[in-house]
C-alpha cells in the first residue's frame, strides 16, 4: 500500500498548497502620448467585464475601434460579478491584471490607492463630457483613473397583468411607502393561490433594495468613516423589507436564496421588483410579453431618493501594451462608443447627451424614471477605502434580520459594530 | 490475486532496494535526468506552494500582497479563537461522515451488479459511473434546481405525495448540510464502485465454490468471503473519501447562496479559507487555515493507517 499513500498525500498537499507568487509590479510600459500611436500598431488587449448581456455592444465597439487600429486585437472575458473582484485581486497580486477592465465605486479606491491602475492624464478625452460626480468617483489624488462608462439608478418595475388580475391600481411616480405597501400586500393576498408575490428584491446587497430605503427613511450607510446601520432611521429603512416578508407580501429570504428575485419577476411570480438600469435588457429578453411590464420612480418615504452609481473602464498599470490600451481608452471615451452602448439598450451611457439613445431603445417603457430620479433625488453609492470588506458582510449579517430570526435592531447593531471595526482598520 | 500481488510487490521492493544502491554508483546523474521532468513539476507546483503557504501563514499580507510582514504565530492564535472555525470543522466532519456511508453502499451495489448472469450489468455500471465523469459544478447546478424549495422537482414530488411543507433544502439550517452531503454521497458512488468491482474480480471463484459445497448461504458468503477480501479496497476508499471530504468546497459554493440563512451552518473549512483568502483578501490568515486543514488531513490519514492493521485482511 505504499504507492497509494504517497499519491494520496501529494494529492492532499497539492489541494491545499496555494501558489501566490506575487512579486511587486515593475511597470515596463512607457507612457508616450497615446494620440501619437501608429495606426498599424500590433497589440493584444484583454478586456474583463462581468455582464454577458453587454457583450454584443462591446464587440461592436471593438469592431469600430479596429477600423482605426486594425491590428490591435481586443479579447473580451466575462466573469460573473460575484467572483469578479476576487479574481481581479488575485490577478493583480501576480501582476497579471487584464489590460482593460470594468471598475465600480466600491473598488476604485482600493485599486487606485494601491497603485494598480494606469494614470489616464494626457489622453485625448474631454472629461467635461461626463457627469462630474462620476469623473470624481474615478479620480484619486487629482489623477484620472477611469473613463466613465455608464450610470445607473434604481426604479420600481411592475407587471401590468398581475396588477389587473388583482384589481389593484398601477403604480405612479408619486407613490409613497404607504401606497406601495398597501398594493404589495393586496396583490400577495389576492394572488396567493397562484404563488404570486407583491414584491421581490435583491437583499444580498443594498444597491437594489435597502440602500435606497435607508436613505428615504432619513438614515445613512456610511458617513465620515462611521457606519450608519445602527441609526434608528436606517433601521427603519431595513424594516421596510423585513415587514414585507413578515406579512407575506415578499417571498421569504429562503425562497429568494433559492430563486433569484429577477428570475421571479421575469417569470411572472412577483408583481413588482426594485431593479437597476442594467436589468433592462434582461427583462426585454426574458419576459415573454415585455410590453406588459413598465417602471416608475421608487416610492418615497420621508425623502425621495435612489442610490446612483456608475461604472468605468480602467486600465492596468502593469499592462504590456499600455499605449494600445490608451488608444482604446480614447475610443471608449468617445461619443460614438457611448451612442453604440445606448442604442444597444444595455444601460444608460455616461457621456452627456447620449442618454436618449437608451431611452429610445424601448419605446414601450417609461425608462425616464431612471434619468428623472437621477436628476431630482439621487444620492451616491456608499463607499469607503475598502468597501467590500464590510459590504460583503451585509448578506450574512442582515439576513437573519430580514428572515425574522433576529430582531432587525440586533442584526443592524451587529452589522454596525463589525463595519466600524473594519472602517477603523482602513488606512486613513 | 490480491495476495499474490502483495507478496510479489514486497519481494520486488526488497530486490530493487539492493539494485538501487548499486545503481546509484554505476549510473551517476542519468537516472536523475530521467526523473527531472516529473521532479520539476512536483517542485514547482507541489513543494514550492507548500513551503510558500507555510511561510505565508506566518505573515500578515497587505492589499494585493504588498507589504507583507512577519507576525509569527499570530494567525494561528486568531484561528483557534475564531468562533467560525469550530462550526466549519463540525460541518466538514458531518459531511465527511455522511459521504463515508457511500463506501458500504457501494460494496452492496457492486456486489449486486457483479452477480453472474445479471442482465444489463454494463448499463448499470455506466449509470453509476456517470456522475464521476460529469463536471462537478455542472452536476451541482442541476442539483440546485432539483433542491429548489419553491419550484424544485424534489419538493414537487414530495408535495404530490402529500407532504404539506417540504423543507427548503438549500436554505434551512441543518437541512442544507444534509442536502450537500446527499450530493457528495451520490457523486462518490461511481468511483467507489469501480474500485470495489475491481476488488471483487480478484476474489478467487474457488472460494465461493468451496463455500457452496459447505452449504453457506449467499448472505453468509457475502459477509464471510466477499467483505473480508474486499477490506483492502474498502480501506483505500475510506482514506480517499476522508481526504476528499475535508476538501469540500465546490458544491457549497454553487449550491448555497451567500444570503441563505443556512450558510453559517453549512460552511466548510475550505469555504472559510476561500472567504478569508480570496474574498476578504487576508492571504496570511487564509494560509493558516490551509495549513490547519493539511495537518488535519495528515492526522486523520495517519490514524486510518494505524487502525487498518486491526481490520484489513491481506490474504
Amino acid at each position: 500500500m505504499k504507492a497509494p499513500f504517497s499519491r494520496i498525500l501529494t494529492a492532499a498537499l497539492v489541494a491545499f498548497g496555494i501558489a501566490l507568487g506575487g512579486c511587486a509590479a515593475s511597470p515596463s510600459a512607457s507612457s508616450a502620448p497615446a494620440g501619437a500611436l501608429a495606426k498599424d500598431t500590433k497589440a493584444e488587449l484583454n478586456y474583463a467585464i462581468w455582464a454577458e448581456a453587454q457583450r454584443p455592444f462591446i464587440e461592436k465597439n471593438i469592431a469600430d475601434f479596429n477600423k482605426t487600429y486594425p491590428n490591435i486585437k481586443v479579447t473580451v472575458a466575462v466573469t460573473p460579478y460575484k467572483q469578479y473582484f476576487a479574481k481581479l485581486k488575485t490577478q493583480a497580486e501576480a501582476s497579471n491584471l487584464p489590460d482593460v477592465f470594468w471598475m465600480n465605486g466600491p473598488n476604485i479606491q482600493l485599486f487606485a490607492g494601491n497603485d494598480q491602475l494606469a494614470d489616464l492624464g494626457g489622453i485625448n478625452v474631454d472629461w467635461k463630457n461626463f457627469p462630474t460626480a462620476l469623473v470624481d468617483l474615478y479620480s484619486n489624488g487629482g489623477k484620472h483613473y477611469g473613463i466613465p462608462k455608464d450610470f445607473d439608478t434604481i426604479a420600481l418595475w411592475y407587471n401590468k397583468l398581475l396588477f389587473a388580475d388583482a384589481g389593484v391600481a398601477l403604480p405612479t411616480d408619486d407613490w409613497t411607502w404607504d401606497d406601495f405597501n398597501k398594493a404589495a400586500r393586496e396583490i400577495a393576498t389576492k394572488l396567493k393561490s397562484q404563488g404570486v408575490y407583491g414584491i421581490a428584491a435583491d437583499l444580498t446587497g443594498g444597491q437594489e433594495s435597502f440602500y435606497s430605503t435607508i436613505f428615504q427613511a432619513g438614515g445613512y450607510v456610511i458617513d465620515k468613516g462611521k457606519s450608519g446601520y445602527d441609526q434608528p432611521a436606517s433601521i427603519e429603512g431595513l424594516k421596510f423589507w423585513s415587514d414585507l416578508i413578515k406579512d407575506g407580501a415578499m417571498p421569504s429570504v429562503q425562497v429568494m436564496a433559492d430563486t433569484a428575485p429577477t428570475a421571479m419577476f421575469s417569470s411572472g411570480k412577483t408583481a413588482m421588483i426594485y431593479s437597476g438600469t442594467w436589468q433592462t435588457p434582461a427583462y426585454a429578453k426574458d419576459y415573454p410579453t415585455p410590453a406588459d411590464l413598465n417602471l416608475v420612480q421608487l416610492p418615497k418615504g420621508k425623502h425621495e431618493g435612489t442610490v446612483i452609481h456608475g461604472l468605468a473602464n480602467v486600465f492596468a498599470k502593469t499592462s504590456k501594451n499600455l499605449d494600445a490600451a490608451k488608444a482604446f481608452a480614447e475610443f471608449l471615451g468617445s461619443k460614438q462608443a457611448a451612442m453604440t452602448e445606448g442604442a444597444a439598450g444595455t444601460t444608460l451611457p455616461a457621456f452627456n447627451g447620449t442618454q436618449d439613445t437608451f431611452l429610445n431603445a424601448y419605446p414601450n417603457w417609461n425608462l425616464k424614471a431612471y434619468t428623472d430620479s437621477a436628476k431630482n433625488s439621487s444620492f451616491p453609492y456608499p463607499v469607503s477605502q475598502n468597501t467590500n470588506a464590510w459590504a460583503n458582510l451585509e448578506a450574512e449579517l442582515l439576513s437573519p434580520g430580514f428572515a425574522g430570526a433576529q430582531p432587525m435592531d440586533t442584526a443592524a447593531k451587529t452589522m454596525a459594530d463589525k463595519m466600524n471595526t473594519l472602517l477603523a482598520a482602513e488606512p486613513k | 490475486m490480491t495476495a499474490a500481488r502483495m507478496t510479489s510487490g514486497r519481494a520486488l521492493g526488497a530486490r530493487s532496494e539492493g539494485l538501487r544502491r548499486d545503481g546509484l554508483r554505476r549510473d551517476g546523474a542519468w537516472p536523475w535526468l530521467f526523473v527531472m521532468p516529473l521532479l520539476t513539476g512536483v517542485t514547482v507546483f507541489y513543494l514550492y506552494p507548500i513551503v510558500a503557504t507555510l511561510w505565508m501563514s506566518l505573515t500578515k499580507t497587505g492589499e494585493f500582497g504588498r507589504g507583507s510582514r512577519f507576525v509569527g504565530p499570530a494567525n494561528y492564535e486568531t484561528l483557534v479563537t475564531d468562533p467560525k472555525l469550530l462550526g466549519a470543522l463540525g460541518n466538514t466532519l458531518t459531511f465527511t461522515g455522511i459521504v463515508l456511508l457511500g463506501v458500504p453502499i457501494s460494496v452492496l451495489l457492486a456486489a449486486l451488479i457483479s452477480r453472474p448472469g445479471l442482465r444489463f450489468a454494463k448499463v448499470y455500471r455506466v449509470l453509476y459511473f456517470m456522475p464521476y465523469v460529469a463536471m462537478p459544478v455542472a452536476v451541482a447546478i442541476v442539483w440546485k434546481m432539483i433542491f429548489n424549495g419553491e419550484y424544485g422537482i424534489l419538493n414537487y414530488a414530495l408535495r404530490s405525495m402529500g407532504v404539506a411543507n417540504p423543507p427548503y433544502w438549500l436554505s434551512t439550517p441543518g437541512v442544507a448540510l444534509i442536502a450537500v452531503s446527499i450530493l457528495g454521497l451520490w457523486s462518490s458512488i461511481g468511483f467507489n464502485m469501480i474500485i470495489i468491482s475491481a476488488g471483487l474480480k480478484s476474489i478467487p471463484v474457488e472460494l465461493y465454490e468451496a463455500a457452496d459445497l459447505d452449504g453457506a448461504s449467499p448472505t453468509r458468503q457475502f459477509f464471510s468471503i466477499t467483505v473480508p477480501l474486499l477490506t483492502p479496497s474498502i480501506f483505500f476508499l475510506s482514506v480517499m473519501t476522508g481526504i476528499g471530504g475535508f476538501q469540500l468546497f465546490d458544491t457549497i459554493f454553487v449550491l448555497i447562496s451567500p444570503m441563505s440563512p443556512a450558510m453559517p451552518s453549512t460552511k466548510s473549512l475550505v469555504y472559510l479559507f476561500y472567504q478569508e483568502a480570496f474574498v476578504n483578501g487576508n492571504r496570511g490568515y487564509g494560509a493558516a487555515i490551509a495549513v490547519f486543514v493539511m495537518a488535519l488531513i495528515g492526522l486523520v490519514t495517519i490514524i486510518q493507517f494505524r487502525l487498518q492493521r486491526r481490520w484489513v485482511t491481506y490474504v
